[in-house]
């Protein structure tokens, strides 16, 4: 991934930062650019999101792809944000054993990739059990 | 000086290994190490942690405290011997997560083991002048240890963030003074583009550390006019376990004056978050108007030592964010095959 | 439709690790096959529709449409390349019967294919990745095993699911592909086989995942009155129905499902004047275990929840109420991404014409394809029947 792709997307990445729609209210993440559900008459604005969550579904890699392979068995998921929306997600620090559809979640700060060992490194949201 | 600790948090990671999985891959007894550092466990970073998270974590958790606008924020240094980038700030990712971007100053500081407490100097400095409402340091590290060498069982990760402003109702605690001692004295180094360390071995004890803390620690009494007696905690740089007892007991603190924020037993020695750790185990449990004397110590050499005493704000403040205690209990251990693989020298 | 479409030759390659030929050759192999299979000449093709799904990664190579008109010896004809990542080639056929059932041609080709194991698995891998959403999925550690076994992780919580139900899609098409000389595989697996395989992303297995597969099919699709003309069975293109769904999984309502199955499967069903219980044999896109048992219940062949247990009774086997990937499916037969939509359609036009062999299923007189892009981001169905 090249810098700028992901220097975009940081606020989004570091801080939840998604968007809301003032005309029907929804809360969107991953941020969108027109509300799929208003379209054109939708008002999108920057929204904090919470950083707690549950877990909506997970299952836990043990191939991993390029750049994640020091970490497996890591859990892989899909976490409901207090909000509303939903993103795919690691669940670190943790026994997948112990993971659980339901668990509450919270936002930790992590490196997620680089380029290669001369990259820049990218750094996003993960979560933890709470 | 007017100047006070706004907010402070700390962050260690979550994997511990105990002295036993390291001397038995070297062959060494493990209660000998135990008893020399005075050590039984130390803090590994995840494999997708470094000091840019750690750093991040910690800052996160003082402003959980601190309870002020993220913008509002004037300064950010973080202090490490080990930031993820050789050029490219690890100050700039901290100021992106708290949302303290764009109208701030920042950097990253390298003072071997205290560059967080040489960073609240700084911040101190800006408060002091009014050139900044709030200024925020860190000191964190992955600290780094060749496999076999003696530091292995200490190097450890870990990190705390202290939030300096006006020592007004905000406070939490106020920074009465500060006194550094610095010379140049090359016990411990690393060279560009290598990996891990090199040190002095015992040249690192009496003319290195001692010597350092020493002086900053008697340069403070003296300038506050102030006695061991008048604190009721003392935090010093801690290496091991049994530097920062014998440096405590040279100085005529008692036992009970450092227990408190003794964490490195537990934890190891997170380097730039050593003391920063420290003072933050103190501030968990330290009631109004206490006195903390805390001396850091960095490789090269320097000590920053500070007087702080606690204020009324702290009850309001303190358990808004997890405490160093929180962090000491909720570990998982590993043993020495996944720590080379979490440390990345096992490289596929 | 304006007027009816008929598939009036198919051919394809043998899929699997295809060492000793080229994306060249082998898409020349499974033209020449349908074109004979047709009885025309490639004279008389008009256009070309060419399922394929990422050339560019896998050889390193764009601007296939242009190669394959090229080497086929088809210039100057209109060749145009369809991409909707694994459901490249139903994709390609929905463009070619659109075609001719507009008028616009009368014999279209419509073409996939997919070389594979020019590159690593891990490459291979990440590849297919690139139909999953990179910023916000992929960047987050997933794969296409890890997005599937989100899936099944939710099918089993919802409805009980268990991991042997799906081991059991694994072990009818390993058995369905034995039976199929074009398969990757010939080799039968047990229950237990599947439950004791490595570990991917549980509670996926490797025995529950299609392999890696280099391969090519085409179809030659031309007006039904030309294929009344033949002295063979005719088989009809009855309907065709497409849909679209977000890219990324977590931006779903339902993890279970796909909506995107479900919406292309109505407007076939519309299109073709049937429903889910006229079908007699069914292609469908199992790329993981889960992935049938969720199609069977989005296409309507049982209740949504009760996929796991139409399997477990047998029903998708050969002899079954619905006999399901009488070809051996993906996982069986092998996944070449770009070719598979169209070699599903091989298997279905073989089925209604009787010429199916031990695979046949007896009297089949409608057939079913269907083919999903990413975690169902795009499905494409297509209902066949007998012309007779």
């Amino acid at each position: 991934m090249a810098a700028p792709r992901f220097w975009r997307e940081i606020p989004n990445r570091y801080n939840l930062i998604g968007t809301k729609c003032g005309n029907c209210n929804k809360v969107l993440f991953p941020p969108r650019y027109i509300c799929p559900h208003c379209r054109r008459m939708g008002k999108l604005e920057p929204y904090k999101l919470s950083r707690r969550g549950k877990i909506v579904t997970y299952g836990v890699v043990h191939v991993a792809p390029e750049g994640f392979e020091d970490q497996v068995p890591y859990v892989l998921a899909i976490v409901e944000l207090e909000d509303g929306p939903r993103l795919t997600t690691q669940v670190v620090d943790c026994d997948p054993n112990e993971v659980k559809i339901g668990d509450e979640v919270e936002l930790v700060f992590r490196r997620i990739g680089s380029d290669n060992e001369d990259g820049v490194i990218y750094y996003g949201f993960k979560f933890r059990k709470v | 000086m007017d100047v006070g600790i706004i907010g402070y948090g700390v962050y260690i990671p979550r994997y511990r290994i105990r002295v036993e999985e390291i001397a038995k891959v070297w062959d060494e007894d493990p209660s000998r190490i135990k008893q020399g550092l005075m050590i039984e466990e130390k803090s590994v970073p995840a494999p997708d942690e470094d000091t840019a998270t750690i750093a991040v974590e910690a800052a996160r958790n003082a402003l959980k405290r601190a309870k002020i606008k993220p913008q509002d924020i004037g300064a950010i240094y973080v202090g490490s011997e080990s930031h993820p980038y050789a050029v490219k700030p690890t100050a700039t990712i901290v100021a992106e997560a708290i949302e303290a971007t764009p109208n701030l100053t920042a950097a990253d500081m390298e003072f071997a083991c205290k560059a967080g407490t040489a960073g609240i100097q700084a911040c101190a400095g800006l408060v002091e002048m009014g050139m900044i409402k709030y200024g925020i340091s860190i000191g964190a590290d992955t600290a780094q240890a060749a496999p076999g060498d003696p530091l292995e069982y200490t190097a450890a990760a870990g990190g705390g963030a202290i939030i300096v402003g006006k020592n007004n109702d905000e406070a939490l605690a106020e920074i009465e003074g500060t006194y550094s001692y610095t010379t140049d004295t090359p016990d411990f180094w690393r060279r560009e583009m290598r990996p891990y360390p090199k040190h002095g071995g015992r040249f690192t004890g009496k003319p290195a550390y001692f010597r350092h803390v020493l002086s900053a620690a008697h340069g403070i009494l003296r300038q506050l006019k102030l006695t061991p007696q008048d604190f009721a905690h003392a935090v010093f740089h801690q290496p091991n376990g049994k530097f920062p007892c014998q440096v405590a007991e040279e100085l005529g603190f008692s036992k009970s004056q450092i227990v408190c924020g003794l964490v490195v037993p537990k934890i190891g020695n997170t380097y730039s978050g050593s003391t920063m750790i420290g003072l933050a185990a103190v501030l968990d449990k330290a009631k109004p108007g206490e006195r903390i004397l805390v001396v850091s110590y960095g490789s090269g050499a320097g000590s920053d030592a500070f007087s702080i005493q606690v204020k009324e704000a702290i009850e309001a403040k303190r358990d808004s964010a997890p405490k160093v205690e929180d962090f000491l209990n909720n570990k998982i251990y590993i043993d020495y095959p996944t720590y080379t693989k979490y440390k990345g020298l096992l490289v596929r | 439709m304006m007027r009816e479409v008929a598939i009036i030759g198919v051919g394809m390659t043998k899929f699997g690790e295809l060492w000793d030929l080229s994306f060249r050759q082998m898409i020349i192999e499974a033209g020449a096959r349908a074109l004979e299979d047709a009885n025309i000449d490639g004279k008389q093709i008009d256009a070309m529709y060419v399922g394929n799904m990422s050339s560019g990664q896998f050889i390193s190579q764009e601007h296939t449409a242009s190669l394959i008109a090229d080497h086929a010896g088809l210039v100057p004809i209109p060749s145009t390349r369809v991409e909707g990542a694994c459901a490249s080639g139903g994709l390609a056929l929905r463009q070619a019967v659109i075609a001719v059932a507009s008028g616009v041609h009368d014999f279209v080709v419509a073409a996939g294919i997919e070389k594979m194991t020019d590159v690593m698995s891990e490459q291979a891998t990440g590849a297919l990745a690139t139909a999953a959403d990179q910023e916000w999925e992929v960047y987050a550690g997933a794969t296409f095993p890890g997005l599937y076994a989100l899936m099944a992780r939710r099918h089993m919580y919802e409805f009980g699911t268990t991991e042997e139900q799906m081991a059991m899609v694994a072990v009818k098409n390993h058995s369905n592909a034995c039976m199929n000389p074009c398969a990757q595989y010939h080799m039968k697996i047990t229950v237990e086989n599947v439950l004791k395989s490595p570990p991917v992303v549980l509670p996926l297995k490797l025995l529950d995942c299609s392999p890696i597969t280099d391969g090519a099919a085409c179809v030659v699709v031309a007006p039904a009155e030309k294929a009344r003309k033949m002295d063979r069975v005719p088989v009809l293109v009855a309907g065709t129905g497409q849909a679209s769904d977000t890219i990324s999984l977590h931006s779903r309502q339902s993890l279970t499902g796909l909506r995107a199955t479900v919406e292309a499967a109505r407007m076939a069903y519309k299109m073709a004047g049937v429903g889910p219980n006229d079908i007699d044999v069914a292609e469908v896109h199992d790329c993981f275990t889960i992935a049938e048992i969720m199609a069977i219940e989005d296409l309507g062949f049982c209740k949504k929840g009760e996929g796991g247990k139409l399997t477990e009774e047998g029903q998708t086997e050969i002899g079954g109420r619905i006999p399901v990937n009488t070809s051996g499916g993906l996982k069986g037969k092998g996944h070449p991404v770009g070719a598979t939509g169209i070699a599903q359609v091989v298997e279905i036009v073989q089925q209604l014409r009787g010429e199916a062999g031990k695979r046949q299923v007896k009297g089949a007189e409608i057939g079913l394809t269907h083919n999903v892009g990413g975690t169902g981001g795009t499905a494409v169905v297509h209902i066949f029947k007998r012309g007779d």
